[in-house]
């Protein structure tokens, strides 16, 4: 919880990672420039302040995640995003039994997602019903940017896809976090063209899908989309730490997300271990969207709670003490399926 | 005539980022220029190790184009540098393979439509930067009366210049009796639709300048002297000066 000028919070970082990228891990050159990409994005989007030494950023382990979360970050509770990139890392980039393990430590302040990639086909389906059950799956992560053989990317509405997403609907693995990133084959389209997500949440209409860091470099597409599709959400890793290095572009992005989205699909994401929640979360309290940029409506205190976790929770079904709700709550999904029905 | 690596550069400044819609000269992606004779070596370098290859390719081909077509130069060599498709783009080129030859199955055919989605959105954004400029400047003006504003009412300046350089990149008419709100053919929109054209219009801008912003600011912590090799990106309407000096 994270309280200001008489306002308390409840904070849920919907994306979140335990990852290795240490040298002994990395499989080949694509594993240091995997994370050196990340090394300067938190070198260039973080406060000074906030920077950590190279050595710090390869890896953090569950006592420290614990501590710059929980402890300083004032977060009531954070989700797992593993992405796996086995093509890169030996032993996968994000540490699942760790993460796991740190979960089931603390079961009411973490929940783990993991993570499939389709093109392992039948194998890798009979692994989704496995891990499925052995996590209580709730949600996962694709990254469909995955290298894997010779294959450098895959789309949602590929065949073995909708075979992964209608398991995934069966297994009540709800949460569909995706990543978009350079996907390839064929390489000529936009690689972050957002169309495939259009097409799988209007087939998967039970489940929801978080379109992290809200399609950018794509925001335009993403905001048309989701316009459209009522179980589209923003994720906002990488785009919260602009906050910082360039208010007015955050400003615009949030503008843009709530005219196209809605205050209930929005939510608040440090990317852990990219950057820590404590300064995003305190910035954010006291953002307000300039007053010179009247094509916005102020950010209120009832949105900025909604963003920072009751959108998330909702989502999840994760139990907000009451003093902490506002007075119009996000719906939670069962509301809204009676609703629908 | 002017030295080779001056006019290499000066040339280089008609390449691209398709999606920043800024020359790859003003974004600090030329690494260095060396003639040997008549011999042209020229590095690039991106923000990240993962910018999209296609794009990658797409600039990378460009310059070389632009190079050899210039009076005296016999040889080109262009590379790509840190990219995780150094080595591939980096053949292709040497081998003159093109697009389809340097990636193979992973491309279906050439990058042309790529190019005219992002000549698209660039032109859009320069058409809300004009209006949007026309709104602030004029507190009376409702958004819906920008469906009658034509390219004759635009003031002069870098803005609208701007505009008719993009309009002239799609082949869409410049003379002043054109409307400036108008759909990737030229067409104007319904005059009810203007807002919400207006709107999305927007959203493609602060796509672009933000992904610009991004790039810019990677690649000078990626390179830390390349900030002196950047051109300031022209500010748009809604930027204030104390951003644009942090930018």
């Amino acid at each position: 919880m994270y309280s200001k000028d008489g306002e308390n919070y409840y904070i849920l970082d919907a994306h979140i990672a335990l990852w290795d990228a240490r040298a002994e891990n990395q499989r080949n050159i694509h594993g240091k420039q995997f994370i050196d990409c990340f090394y300067d994005y938190h070198r260039n989007l973080g406060p000074e302040s906030e920077t950590w030494p190279y050595e710090d950023f390869l890896y953090q382990g569950g006592e420290r995640l614990m501590k710059d979360i929980f402890t300083d970050g004032y977060v009531d509770h954070a989700i797992f995003q593993p992405a796996a990139l086995p093509a890169f890392y030996r032993n996968n980039f994000g540490q699942t039994e760790e993460a796991f393990a740190l979960a089931q430590k603390h079961p009411d302040k973490l929940t783990y997602n993991h993570c499939w990639d389709p093109r392992f086909g039948e194998d890798g389906l009979k692994q989704l019903r496995e891990d499925a059950k052995r996590f209580n799956l709730k949600g996962a992560k694709l990254y469909t940017a995955e290298w894997f053989g010779d294959s450098r990317g895959w789309k949602l509405d590929d065949k073995w896809s909708y075979r992964y997403l209608e398991a995934a609907q069966e297994l009540g693995i709800k949460n569909i976090h995706i990543h978009k990133g350079p996907t390839i084959r064929p390489l000529d389209r936009d690689a972050f063209d957002v169309a495939d997500v259009d097409k799988v949440a209007t087939d998967f209409t039970e489940l929801n899908f978080v379109i992290e860091h809200c399609g950018l470099p794509r925001l335009e597409d993403f905001c048309w989309i989701a316009t459209q599709e009522p179980n589209v959400h923003a994720g906002l890793a990488v785009a919260m730490p602009f906050i910082h290095t360039r208010p007015r572009y955050f400003a615009q992005i949030i503008g843009e997300l709530l005219y196209w989205l809605d205050e209930n699909r929005i939510q608040f994401s440090s990317d852990y271990a990219i950057w820590t929640p404590k300064w995003l979360v305190e910035k954010f309290v006291d953002f307000e969207i300039p007053e010179d940029m009247t094509e916005y409506p102020a950010l209120t205190t009832e949105v900025k709670k909604k963003i920072l976790g009751l959108n998330a929770a909702a989502m999840y079904d994760i139990e907000v003490p009451a003093e902490l709700q506002v007075a119009d709550p996000p719906a939670k999904a069962e509301t809204e399926a009676v609703a629908v029905a | 005539m002017p030295a080779v690596e001056e006019r290499a550069r000066a040339a280089l400044d008609e390449v691209y980022d398709p999606e920043l819609d800024e020359p790859i000269t003003d974004l600090g992606f030329v690494r260095s220029i060396e003639a040997r004779g008549s011999e042209l070596n020229v590095h690039l370098r991106l923000p990240t190790s993962f910018c999209s290859p296609n794009f990658a390719y797409l600039m990378a081909s460009d310059a070389k184009d632009v190079l050899t077509a210039l009076p005296g130069v016999e040889r080109v060599v262009v590379q790509l540098d840190d990219h995780h498709d150094s080595d591939l783009i980096n053949r292709g080129l040497a081998a003159d393979a093109g697009y389809r030859g340097t990636f193979g199955s992973e491309a279906e055919k050439d990058l042309e439509e790529l190019r005219l989605t992002f000549r698209r959105k660039a032109h859009t954004a320069a058409m809300e930067r004009a209006l949007t400029g026309l709104l602030r400047a004029d507190a009376d003006l409702a958004e819906e009366q920008l469906h009658d504003v034509t390219l004759g009412d635009l003031p002069e300046g870098r803005t609208t210049s701007a505009l008719l350089r993009r309009r002239e990149s799609l082949g869409l008419a410049v003379t002043p009796e054109q409307p400036v709100l108008v759909d990737d053919h030229g067409h104007p929109y319904p005059r009810e639709e203007v807002p919400v054209r207006l709107r999305f219009a927007r959203s493609i801008r602060i796509s672009i300048d933000g992904n610009a912003h991004f790039c810019r600011g990677l690649l000078r912590t990626r390179y830390p002297d390349s900030g002196s090799d950047q051109a300031p990106r022209p500010q748009d309407p809604s930027t204030s000066p104390m951003e644009a000096r942090a930018s």
